[in-house]
């Protein structure tokens, strides 16, 4: 079976934008962290999909997939810090309501 | 190597301080005091070492660092000094450990953070004179200005934070400006190495000049740049005050020499007029500012403006008395106001003021901070015997030289001199004890006699055996003065004169 | 002609050590004094350093005189240390030459100095800073002797802002009464200004003659002459402006009477002797550069006429005795510029030695005078007091008879001498003359009103609590050599009517004759030079007797005098309301200025531009703040457009 490139980017799209209204829209600081995972992960497919387009079968390209790999480490990393940040808010606040916290408004 | 050492050792004890704990004051004031003594020492030899009569530079140590993008351009780190720079490193060096001593008067509080910041700021004054690459001169341009930043704000009295805003925008501001110089004037050169900036006979763009003097009259401070000065003396710590005085304007000046006269010849000549005209001014606007004041600190920070109005003048005659005057006279004003602020200082840490009004007849109840006061007054007013009148004849003589009219105003400067110091000298000293509180003030302890009799013997060295120091940078000096007859000589024709500054490896 | 002689240099630093000692004493005394209130400290060590010190140099000078005296004229005693400030276009070194005339002003400086040091032992005894004056005083000595000492001109600045600075030190020696400490400031920003001057004269000199040596530039001012006639003139005109500060010369003299704030041993050395007469050395060691100037000549002539009668007339008035005698000095070194107006150097020289012992003189005698009077200074309460102290009196009344040039004293010689030299100048200087001789009938008429108030008619101090008493004989010893020396000082220079040689313009004649040679000789006839010295003689006696006998009735005699005219005696007695009008042309605008530039120009026009930038940048950050609203959410969209717009951007703007 051979899935068209077109379908794995549509796939992608609808990943960010569904991260991104998520993003815009949650106040729950945890489903914003989540939305941000849907982002990352939707970047990851596009490199993927990218990837399987620009090679010829049998060949041996790896790029695609190594970016993916660094993207999926920065997002551990980002969901470790994150989280981190997110109990150290909750012990500040009492709360993971984003709005909480606007400490740095003008 | 040895160049390196020097300056690096101040950081490596700052780091070394960062890592002690901070409960024992007396171990950390130790570590820095120890430190830059040594520093001292070291640079007492560089200045022993050092041969006067030949143009050029010395000691140079050079290791490669990094190449910048787009135009290939090979950055080194390389330090060297020469007849200019050998001076103002021997002024840095010796100052930093009285100034170290002279903090256990009046720094109780954070003394781990205090000390740290002294020694980045030696780490960093030291490199300015020091480097001989334009990025890491202009590195170490801005590391000097942080910690100035933290000393005045955390440290600095009243209205501290108005005057450390006041101080790091205008110098951030000047700083810019010569950014934009000193990209353009690598990029165009193809070059970051200033001996090789030097030795080029090319006329350099005049508005690179401008954006390199612009950033160091800002620091010098030449008016009408000099407001932030005022406020910044007043609100810094004293130690804080006797590095502005004794090294950070003299960056300025120094920078002026280096980067201003000696890297644009052709472009100095142009600016002269405008600079003996400033520099001249400069020595009467500070005076009568001086005249003004009724605050003893502030009145000394504005005598600054006058006296480095000398230098200023001495520079831009562009003669050979002049050129040695101007120099001689950073040191000078380095010792003789360093002077004056640390006696403020300890006059301030007994009586918590510092308005003319508030003291009087010190001279019954403190002998010997009197009879330090009135050496250190007669230093600076250029009293012949004290260092202060050599570097002001010669920079008179030379201004004369090339200009009689700003020599003539310039010399009404050492009238003015004398009455606003004076009259701060009467109004301190003299008089009957007004108030009953300043008659039980004690007199200067050990440490405070030991803090201020290098700099006095100094004074008296420099006022009798002045050559010990004019030897120094008199071969550089003649050098450069040569190149800018010859500039003149061409005139316009642009004939290219031999190139002076020969790089001495080693 | 200069023989290497190293000794030279004791002179100058034997004082400085005696100084440096005496300080250290200063210091225990304090010490001391801390420990227990009463103690005196080791006082007597630093008078005896001190006199010891000066009366050595005074021996080296005597022997420096007699090794002149057996070589040659122009022959000087040289040595040389290191070269001080080497300045590329001049090198300045580090050296000492005494010739004839250095000589002369040797022997002055360290042989009256020393006399006021040893007075200065009973004068000052008591003082709690006994020892700070011995150091201060030697101090002065030895400034006064590298003035002297010095081959060049710079050398002689460093001794000469030296003086300056223990003039500086000793007008305010009591410095808790505030005043005393006003008046020292004055003496030195006045002396400033004259200083401002000797330096542009000096910058000007090595634009001439690439040197500063004195004798070099001395010996080519002939050969300079012709190409830069002009310059030498101005350069003479400054320097004099510099002799103007520390002579006292109009317009720069209000300082001289301020600084009788110092104790009274201090005027006599400083501000009679020695410091003030360093403007009358500096022109006739440079006598061929003022020489060269007629037009700088007849300027220091009219100023110095113009001086000796501000002078004069001012000390008419005076109730403090010491204010006659300030005005007075005032007025006599007026006499001496004078007679430099008419190239008489020699002359000059001679009234500034007879000067220096019958001021010293008779300030020491008025010191003498207070002490005994327990620090009375005002003539209004003395009177009578010649049975008092009677040795104090009599050595007065020599210096007083020198001083008002009644015949056969020392001044009567030296100042007939300047006068007849003006006078055979002519043309204008018979002007110059005139008042010089109105001035000498003044000076008779106001010294004997000073003898006489103060030891004659009544006494008007209140005897209950006054016991005028005579001072000891450490006092007074000084006291009878100097009067010794008033009274016959004048056979230095004896007249050439009186068919023998004058010995001080013989001796200077090597140093003076490059100066002569420049000027046109002018000669009296016999004749007129008996007429000059009898008008001399007829005047000072007959206005000494006048003076003497009219304020015999006490001091109600000057309202006798002047009292329908209280204008005039307000002018005269402010020496012309010169303060005032200092006060009214440079001192308030000065300070307006200061005010101006601190206040308007530089916090509200710079400052103000200053803040007034950062006070915009701080407004337009304030409005641009509502977009910083603290929500996560909204940054977030805020990026999102960004990137989308910069997106749009770059599709389609990359394509067209």
């Amino acid at each position: 079976m051979n899935v068209p490139t077109e379908h794995f980017l549509l796939l992608a799209a609808v990943l960010f934008c569904t991260g991104v209204l998520g993003f815009l829209v949650r106040r729950n600081v945890i489903v914003v962290l989540a939305s941000v995972e849907l982002i990352l992960n939707a970047a990851n497919l596009t490199f993927l999909a990218a990837s399987r387009h620009h090679t010829a079968l049998g060949e041996a390209n790896l790029h695609g997939p190594i970016f993916a790999l660094f993207v999926i480490l920065v997002a551990a990393a980002e969901a470790a810090v994150g989280l981190a940040l997110v109990i150290a808010l909750y012990r500040l606040k009492q709360s993971v309501r984003l709005d909480a916290a606007s400490e740095l408004k003008g | 190597m040895g160049l390196v050492a020097l300056t690096f050792l101040p950081l490596a004890a700052a780091v070394v301080i960062a890592l002690l704990p901070g409960r024992n004051a007396a171990l950390l004031r130790a570590v820095a005091f120890f430190a830059t003594t040594l520093v001292a020492g070291m640079g007492a030899g560089l200045f022993v070492d050092f041969e006067g009569g030949v143009p050029g530079l010395q000691s140079v140590y050079e290791s490669a660092w990094f190449t910048l993008p787009g135009a290939d351009v090979p950055v080194h780190f390389r330090l060297g000094v020469d007849g200019i720079s050998i001076l103002m490193v021997v002024l840095t060096a010796i100052l930093m450990p009285l100034v170290v001593l002279s903090s256990y008067g009046h720094v109780k509080e954070r003394v781990k953070e205090f000390l740290f910041w002294l020694l980045v700021m030696e780490t960093g004054m030291l490199g300015v004179f020091l480097a001989l690459d334009l990025v890491l001169f202009y590195f170490f341009w801005e590391v000097s200005l942080v910690p100035l930043y933290f000393l005045v704000g955390i440290w600095g009295s009243d209205r501290r934070l108005y005057a450390t805003v006041k101080f790091f925008l205008y110098t951030v501001a000047g700083s810019l400006v010569m950014l934009v110089g000193v990209i353009e004037l690598i990029y165009s050169q193809g070059t970051s190495d200033v001996g090789a900036l030097l030795a080029n006979t090319s006329e350099l763009p005049a508005w690179i000049f401008a954006s390199f003097a612009l950033a160091f009259a800002i620091k010098v401070p030449v008016i009408p740049f000099h407001t932030w000065l005022a406020d910044a003396h007043t609100e810094a710590p004293t130690s804080g005050s006797v590095l502005l005085a004794g090294v950070l304007l003299k960056m300025g000046t120094y920078g002026l020499l280096r980067f201003g006269i000696q890297m644009f010849p052709h472009a100095a000549v142009d600016a002269a007029p405008l600079f003996l005209a400033l520099g001249a001014i400069g020595i009467v606007y500070g005076a009568l500012l001086a005249m003004a004041q009724t605050d003893l600190k502030r009145l000394i920070a504005c005598s600054s403006v006058s006296h480095l109005g000398f230098v200023v003048l001495g520079m831009f005659a562009l003669t050979q008395a002049g050129l040695r005057g101007g120099v001689l006279q950073m040191v000078n004003h380095g010792i003789s106001t360093g002077l004056l602020f640390l006696l403020v200082g300890m006059v301030y840490e007994r009586t918590h003021t510092r308005e003319l009004d508030r003291f009087g007849g010190l001279a019954a109840t403190m002998p010997l901070f009197a009879l330090f006061f009135v050496i250190t007054v007669l230093s600076s007013v250029g009293l012949p015997g004290l260092n202060g009148f050599v570097g002001e004849y010669m920079i008179l003589l030379g201004t004369f030289e090339a200009s009689p009219l700003w020599s003539v105003v310039g010399v009404t400067g050492v009238i003015f001199g004398a009455i606003y110091l004076l009259r701060a000298t009467r109004k301190v000293l003299f008089g009957p004890v007004v108030h009953e509180s300043n008659r039980r003030l004690a007199d200067l302890n050990g440490r405070e006699i030991a803090l201020m009799a290098p700099l006095v013997l100094l004074a008296v060295w420099i006022g009798v055996r002045p050559n010990t120091f004019i030897g120094k940078t008199a071969g550089t000096l003649d050098a450069l003065q040569r190149r800018i007859e010859d500039v003149r000589g061409a005139g316009d024709s642009a004939a290219a004169p031999s190139p002076i500054v020969e790089e001495e490896q080693g | 002609m200069t023989a290497t002689w190293n000794a030279l240099w004791l002179v100058p630093l034997l004082p400085l050590l005696g100084s440096a000692v005496c300080g250290v004493i200063h210091f225990l005394c304090l010490k001391q004094r801390r420990a227990d209130p009463n103690a005196t400290g080791p006082i007597g060590a630093a008078s005896a350093v001190a006199c010891a010190s000066v009366l050595a140099s005074f021996v080296i000078a005597v022997v420096a005189f007699f090794k002149l005296l057996n070589a040659d004229g122009f022959t000087a005693l040289t040595s040389s240390a290191w070269h001080w400030i080497d300045a590329g276009s001049v090198s300045i070194d580090v050296a000492m030459v005494a010739d004839r005339l250095s000589s002369v002003m040797l022997l002055v400086v360290t042989g009256v100095g020393f006399l006021i040091h040893v007075y200065s032992i009973g004068y000052m005894k008591g003082d709690p800073g006994f020892a700070k004056f011995f150091a201060y005083l030697n101090l002065f000595v030895f400034a006064m002797l590298i003035l002297v000492l010095s081959s060049n001109l710079i050398g002689l600045f460093v001794g000469w802002e030296g003086v300056g600075l223990c003039s500086y030190l000793l007008i305010g020696f009591w410095y808790e009464k505030g005043w005393p400490a006003a008046a020292g400031q004055k003496a030195f920003v006045v002396n400033r200004i004259g200083d401002a001057c000797f330096l542009v004269g000096s910058f000007l000199l090595v634009s001439v003659f690439g040197t500063l040596d004195l004798s070099d530039v001395a010996a080519s001012v002939p050969a300079q002459l012709d190409a830069h006639a002009g310059r030498l003139a101005l350069a003479a005109l400054l320097l004099f402006g510099g002799a103007c500060g520390k002579s006292a010369q109009f317009p720069l003299l209000t300082w001289l009477p301020d600084a009788m704030a110092g104790p009274t041993p201090v005027s006599a050395l400083i501000h009679a002797a020695t410091m003030v007469t360093a403007g009358v050395y500096l022109v006739v060691r440079l006598n061929p550069l003022f020489a060269a100037a007629p037009e700088v000549l007849t300027v220091i002539g009219t100023v110095g006429a113009l001086t000796a009668l501000i002078g004069a007339s001012t000390a008419l008035l005076q109730r403090d005795i010491k204010k006659v005698l300030a005005y007075s000095t005032v007025s006599q070194l007026g006499y001496m510029f004078l007679g430099l107006g008419s190239g008489a150097w020699a002359a000059a020289i001679f009234h500034l030695v007879t000067h220096a012992f019958f001021k010293g003189l008779l300030f020491l005698g008025a010191g003498s005078v207070i002490h005994g009077m327990h620090e009375e200074q005002d003539m209004a309460r003395m009177g009578g007091l010649w049975s008092y102290m009677p040795r104090t009196f009599l050595t007065f009344l020599c210096g007083a008879a020198a001083l008002s040039g009644l015949p056969l004293l020392s001044g009567f010689f030296s100042k007939d001498e300047i006068l007849a030299h003006t006078f055979a100048s002519g043309g204008f200087h018979y002007a110059l003359w005139f008042v010089g001789v109105a001035t000498a009938a003044m000076t008779a008429f106001y010294t004997w009103r000073m003898v006489s108030l103060t030891f004659f008619g009544e006494a008007r101090f209140d005897a209950a609590h006054v016991k005028p008493h005579e001072s000891p004989a450490v006092m007074t010893a000084p006291l009878m050599i100097l009067a010794f020396l008033s009274v016959v000082g004048g056979v230095l220079g004896l007249p050439h009517v009186f068919h023998v040689t004058h010995l001080l313009k013989t001796w200077l004649e090597p140093v003076t004759a490059g100066g002569d040679a420049l000027l046109t000789a002018h000669t009296l006839s016999v004749g007129s030079e008996w007429v000059l010295l009898g008008l001399g003689s007829v005047l000072a006696l007959a206005f000494a007797h006048y003076g003497f006998h009219l304020y015999k009735r006490g001091p109600e005699t000057d309202d006798e005098i002047y009292g329908s005219r209280p204008e005039v005696v307000g002018f005269l007695s402010s020496a012309w309301s010169l303060d005032r009008i200092y006060d009214k042309l440079v001192v308030k605008p000065l300070k307006l200025g200061a005010f101006l530039i601190a206040v308007v120009v530089d916090q509200f026009a710079i400052d103000g531009l200053v803040n007034g930038a950062g006070a915009l940048a701080a407004n337009v950050a304030r409005r641009l703040r509502v977009l910083v609203d603290g929500s996560v959410k909204s940054y977030a969209l805020w990026m999102g457009a960004g990137a989308a717009a910069l997106a749009i951007v770059w599709i389609f703007g990359g394509s067209a």
